[in-house]
């Protein structure tokens, strides 16, 4: 009997009963004695009492935040080229690489005159609805000229459907430094081409040592 | 002091007096019980627990009080009204009543409880049975087949642990010759060179065993909390109780998990008399600690299935409580004639 449980064969090897059969005697001494009973509760209670003075693991939200990946997509950022020219030109790939659909944009034409990217077209309007996003990165992969980043931010919550309609003057803020600095680095899968008509030198940022938490 | 309490109108103002305070103290600690199950079972899991409100999260509960207070007032369909009002009340007010006898400790003279009566332990288990009531009542009035089963459920299993906790005390009786709590709290033995009090659990430590496992089915906790297992039950006889009736049972819950702490420190642990700790602290240190272990138990097993309840409590708990009155008698008539 004792050889049979040590080769960890279940208590009922035969699950199934034809009808009339009778259930087989439970061979005697198998179960556990009452003082391996008691043990095995004492283990259980040394078990709890021993997780009770280890230190908590709870990562309490508001105050605290985990680490995320340098590659998180949070919310979008549009970004500039060093001489403060927009570096979207309007194609709409965007857009049309997005799977939800949730990237408006509205091209116009640059003049000498008025000039907002360095390409031929511009993007009059640009809006993502941020409601509607599902933060696949797609935009970010579609985009030839690096335009549309995803930024770290996650916190996005807000009072009104309004307002998650991002707007280009929001998409354009400035994107945390630390983030932009990796997005120029020689490592990066998107150093970005040099600007074309820009005038001014790309002066290399700082090495800013990204914080663990933002 | 004494001449107000022996005339017969400052005796009462005295009592009701007493009574406020002690009902205050109870509702105190019946909420900072709450949170110290709530922070424990936090811990053993590795969670801190409530910390939002207040310092620790020590306004916990009021604020779960205010919250509920705010709920709607439901009553079910069918249900029996007057019954499914007054089942909370019931479980409420025994809990209460039962710290009437509750000495809590002597200090420079001066009782810190209501009634000294010589039948304190018997008053107890009278008032505590009632409970059974308000499970069954609350679970046959709600109309719903849950708390049916909840009540059913619960009325088997504090039947048949009520048995096996009065016979655990026997023993303690025995030997000390009295129902009356002050008497067992403050019993003293002379043996030899030592004369002094001591803890009773020395003497009946299976006793302490059986009445520490029967307790804890009969306030109805885990491991023993069949009549609300959530997981087959819904909520058992809570089921269709909200708001402020909800408060009532989950109050009851708690005087009554604070009650069998506090008989156990006076039946087994010596009530108020701890080294030079001031009896009323050695008290509370004692009820704290008792109070622990039930939340430890709580965090450690799962619940038993309905068949190894009842075959636990009258297949073992019953015999061995009886075993243990013979064996103390016998002990008893041998050392003492």
């Amino acid at each position: 009997m004792a050889d049979e449980e040590s080769t960890g064969k279940p208590e009922h090897p035969t699950p199934l009963r034809r009808p009339g059969e009778r259930v087989p005697a439970k061979p005697e001494g198998k179960r556990p004695g009452v003082a391996a009973d008691v043990a095995a509760l004492a283990g259980g209670l040394k078990t709890t009492l021993s997780e009770f003075f280890r230190p908590v693991v709870t990562t309490e939200y508001p105050e605290e935040k985990t680490t995320r990946s340098e590659r998180y997509r949070g919310r979008h950022y549009l970004r500039r080229y060093d001489n403060g020219l927009e570096r979207c030109i309007g194609c709409e790939l965007c857009a049309a690489a997005c799977p939800v659909g949730c990237i408006l944009v509205i091209a116009a034409e640059n003049t000498d005159e008025h000039r907002i990217s360095p390409g031929e077209r511009y993007a009059k309007t640009y809006e993502i609805n941020m409601l509607r996003c599902i933060f696949c990165g797609y935009c970010e992969d579609a985009c030839p000229v690096q335009a549309i980043v995803l930024g770290p931010e996650y916190e996005l919550s807000d009072t009104s459907r309004e307002k998650f309609i991002y707007t280009k003057e929001k998409l354009l803020e400035p994107l945390p430094p630390d983030v932009e600095a990796r997005l120029r680095a020689p490592s990066s899968p998107h150093p970005g081409p040099p600007p074309k008509g820009g005038r001014g030198q790309a002066d290399p940022l700082p090495d800013v040592e990204r914080e663990k938490t933002i | 002091m004494n001449d107000l309490y022996n005339n017969q109108v400052g005796h009462w103002v005295i009592v009701v007096i007493a009574i406020t305070a002690l009902l205050l103290v109870v509702l105190t600690a019946t909420a900072y019980t709450v949170w110290l199950e709530r922070v424990a079972l936090g811990r053993i899991q590795r969670r801190p627990g409530p910390n939002r409100v207040g310092p620790f999260g020590l306004m916990q509960l009021a604020a779960d009080g205010v919250k509920l207070a705010f709920k709607e007032s439901f009553i079910p369909a069918d249900a029996d009204k007057l019954l499914y009002l007054l089942a909370p009340t019931i479980a409420v007010g025994s809990a209460f009543l039962a710290w009437a006898v509750i000495p809590i400790g002597l200090w420079y003279n001066v009782q810190y409880w209501i009634a000294d009566i010589n039948i304190g332990v018997l008053l107890i288990f009278a008032v505590s049975s009632l409970n059974v009531y308000a499970i069954v009542v609350g679970g046959y009035s709600s109309n719903n087949k849950y708390s049916m089963l909840g009540g059913i459920r619960s009325a088997a299993q504090l039947i048949s642990y009520e048995m096996a906790l009065g016979l655990s005390l026997v023993p303690t009786f025995m030997i000390v010759g009295s129902l009356r709590l002050r008497d067992i709290a403050e019993y003293t033995v002379h043996w030899g060179w030592y004369n002094g009090a001591i803890p009773l659990i020395i003497l009946t430590p299976l006793g302490f065993v059986i009445y520490l496992i029967a307790a804890v089915a009969e306030t109805n906790r885990a491991p023993f909390d069949l009549p609300e297992a959530e997981q087959e039950l819904i909520g058992g006889f809570l089921t269709e109780y909200s708001g402020l009736k909800f408060v009532m049972y989950y109050l009851a819950e708690y005087i009554n998990m604070i009650t069998v702490s506090a008989l156990a420190a006076l039946l087994f642990f010596g009530g108020w008399n701890l080294w030079i700790i001031p009896p009323v602290f050695a008290f509370l240190i004692k009820v704290i600690l008792l109070l622990f272990l039930y939340i430890w138990l709580r965090g450690t097993f799962p619940r038993l299935r309905y068949d190894m309840l009842m075959r636990l409590g009258w297949k073992v708990l019953l015999p061995l409580a009886i075993a243990n009155v013979v064996v103390t008698g016998v002990i008893l008539v041998a050392t003492q004639g």
